[in-house]
């Protein structure tokens, strides 16, 4: 029962600072929301006994990535992007989006977990010393490569960002 | 060695290790014991050196397979090796090696010579590595991506150039897109499985009916994200726009090795697990194809810029390609493999003449900075008309074997309207490519142009595209064994 109400709490965090993430018009309030959103995925994690995500989730994002987000945006002159008109009204694309969108929705809804062959439900094991081990499992031994190809990616990211930004190189 | 990382996983990786460290270490080079602009040449020689011992590594790896035969999985089934997979790799090899080579002279005239780009290049090859060995979703998305990145760069590597950041920044946020989609319709693949390795999402699609909603949605997704990738319309409108702004060796780049590879994914993900439902993309893949050759080969007619001009032939190849694919059968899938591989070569032989015309200041990518060419360097026009013969398909060019075995396949399998439909754009093509030719030999040459510079890799590289092009044509014996091999599981 507590269980239900944490998870509805969590999600409800989630959800609606995604919603005000987009929604605000000040950067700095996006910025923010976006931490409440970041903060209720953590919670959801924590609940799951994903230990280790919650706590990288809360450092890394929380902690480090948004801290850079902030810095950009004082960085970044955002009064005069703040006064202007900032949404792009086009109804009918959103519209469709939304619709497409909901209509796949209502379909697994319907036709009930029986459409995706998921794999099966594990329930959440609480262990001593939390989880951390079978997080490497996964990471160092099924998605070892794409794990270590993904450092590559991340330094060619880097070569390129800092080839575009700099003037001399 | 251990159970994680075990002798087989490292013979099957080494290439991918040696290219990233190469690509690595030239990244540190440049600036560490290079850092004189002069000192830029040894860069190219370490990329030569680079691809040298990744291609010890295929050879081995190759020799292995013809010795013991079968395949080598490795990582749990994340990668393999088999002769498909290193079919791609020489061809990834190759175009890289070659876009290395002529690209000095190039960025010297550009005045945008940075050490960084034969990095670069290596790690793009990197990316290759992984669509075309990966088995496993989450390393295909990682290395479609890597490669991806890599391209954004280089495309906007012009960077006092405003078309070529226009370029740039279109394509990244196109491609981005592309990858939502791609990526969404993995997500979906991995949802009927409940596994991201390819054989076992082949079980969970042969367990379903072809017209399942489920899977049409991932079906769906998936393909265009990767029609988005090889540039067939109606997912082509990047296309243009960056084969036209970026350096004019990236567009050749661009257009051949990255292609190939996507479509070294898309045959690996349509002819495997998703190879049972095939009654529910073959009339998609087929509109698919149909669209891209009448909008690439009408919208190459009325194009003066030769960089455009070539982009839009290039859709109409995608749509030739992808032709192959619909027909099915083991003579189409061959001819996907030996039309990719002569488009390869004279697309790149092409561009390769389009580099060499850039002089101080301007990119040369004009129809009529060509004119005069047969006066200024009749080598190079010479091998111009070679490649545009071979474009346009006709024989006894290397392109007229591709085009034979797509539309045997066709015919084979009693697609007799798509095949009509291939020729008659066919007859199309060869109006546009001759305008080129008319170019080069007919109309006078401008006055100011002198002769033509060449350097030493240029005149290897059009010698090794321009051979290959016609041998190809005349004794298609060894290529039509390789891409044989390369079918056979």
């Amino acid at each position: 029962m507590t269980e239900t109400v944490f998870f509805y709490c969590f999600a409800a965090l989630a959800v609606a600072g995604a919603i005000l993430t987009v929604t605000m018009r000040n950067a700095v309030h996006c910025a923010i929301s976006l931490i409440a959103s970041l903060g209720g995925v953590a919670g959801l994690y924590l609940m799951l006994h994903a230990e280790f995500l919650f706590a990288v989730q809360i450092v890394l994002y929380i902690g480090g990535i948004m801290v850079l987000f902030l810095f950009v945006i004082m960085l970044v002159n955002l009064e005069a992007a703040a006064r202007e008109r900032q949404f792009h009204r086009s109804w009918v694309g959103g519209l469709l989006c939304a619709g497409g969108t909901g209509a796949m929705l209502a379909w697994f809804w319907l036709r009930g977990a029986g459409t995706l062959r998921l794999p099966p439900a594990v329930q959440p094991t609480p262990r001593e010393g939390g989880n951390v081990e079978s997080l490497a499992m996964v990471l160092f031994r099924d998605y070892l490569v794409p794990f270590e190809l993904a450092s590559l990616l991340l330094l060619v990211a880097i070569v390129g960002g800092v080839m575009m930004a700099k003037k001399r190189i | 060695m251990s159970q994680y990382y075990t002798a087989t996983d490292h013979f099957v990786l080494l290439p991918a290790i040696l290219l990233a460290l190469f690509g690595c270490a030239t990244l540190l080079f440049d600036f560490l014991i290079f850092p004189e602009a002069k000192q830029r040449r040894w860069l190219l020689v370490f990329l030569v050196l680079g691809e040298a011992f990744a291609g010890v590594a295929f050879w081995r790896q190759q020799s292995f397979l013809l010795e013991h035969g079968g395949n080598l999985t490795a990582f749990r089934g994340a990668l393999v090796i088999d002769h498909y997979a290193l079919f791609f790799h020489w061809l990834f090899l190759a175009a890289t090696l070659i876009t290395g080579l002529i690209s000095y002279r190039y960025l010297e005239v550009r005045d945008e010579h940075h050490g960084e780009y034969y990095g670069l290049l290596m790690l793009a090859q990197t990316g290759m590595y992984f669509l075309a060995s990966g088995t496993e979703l989450v390393t295909l998305f990682v290395g479609l991506e890597t490669m991806a990145i890599t391209f954004y760069i280089l495309v906007g590597f012009l960077r006092a150039d405003r078309r070529s950041n226009e370029a740039a920044l279109k394509y990244l946020i196109l491609g981005s897109l592309s990858s939502g989609f791609l990526v969404y319709g993995f997500s979906v693949l991995y949802g009927i499985s409940g596994s991201t390795r390819l054989s076992e999402i082949a079980a969970a699609v042969a367990a379903r009916d072809a017209w399942d909603p489920v899977l049409v949605l991932a079906v769906g997704t998936a393909g265009a994200g990767l029609m988005f990738k090889i540039a067939a319309a109606p997912f082509h409108m990047w296309a243009p726009d960056a084969y036209e702004g970026a350096p004019t060796m990236i567009t050749g780049y661009l257009a051949t090795a990255s292609k190939a590879a996507s479509f070294a994914l898309l045959l690996r993900l349509f002819v495997g697990p998703l190879g049972p439902a095939r009654e529910s993309w073959e009339p998609l893949l087929a509109a698919v194809a149909v669209l891209s050759m009448t909008i690439g080969n009408l919208a190459a007619v009325t194009q003066t810029n030769t960089k455009r001009l070539l982009a839009y032939s290039s859709i109409s190849h995608a749509g030739y390609i992808l032709l192959g694919l619909v027909a099915g059968s083991p003579t189409g899938i061959k001819g996907v493999l030996v039309y990719l591989l002569v488009y390869t070569f004279m697309t790149l032989g092409a561009f390769l003449v389009l580099t060499s015309l850039a002089r101080q200041g301007m990119a040369g990518d004009d129809i009529n900075d060509l004119r005069g060419l047969m006066k200024r360097a009749p080598g190079h026009a010479l091998w111009m008309l070679v490649f545009m013969v071979s474009l346009a398909g006709i024989p006894p060019t290397a392109g007229f074997l591709g085009k034979f075995y797509i539309f045997w396949g066709l015919i084979e399998t009693g697609h007799y309207t798509l095949a009509v439909i291939g020729a008659v754009y066919a007859v199309v093509a060869i109006y546009y490519y001759f305008r080129i030719v008319k170019a080069v030999f007919v109309e006078p040459e401008e006055a100011e142009a002198g002769p033509l510079t060449v350097s030493l890799g240029t005149r290897v590289g059009l010698a090794v595209t321009g051979a290959l092009t016609l041998l190809v044509g005349v004794y298609p014996e060894p290529v039509l064994r390789l891409a044989q091999m390369s079918i056979s599981r």
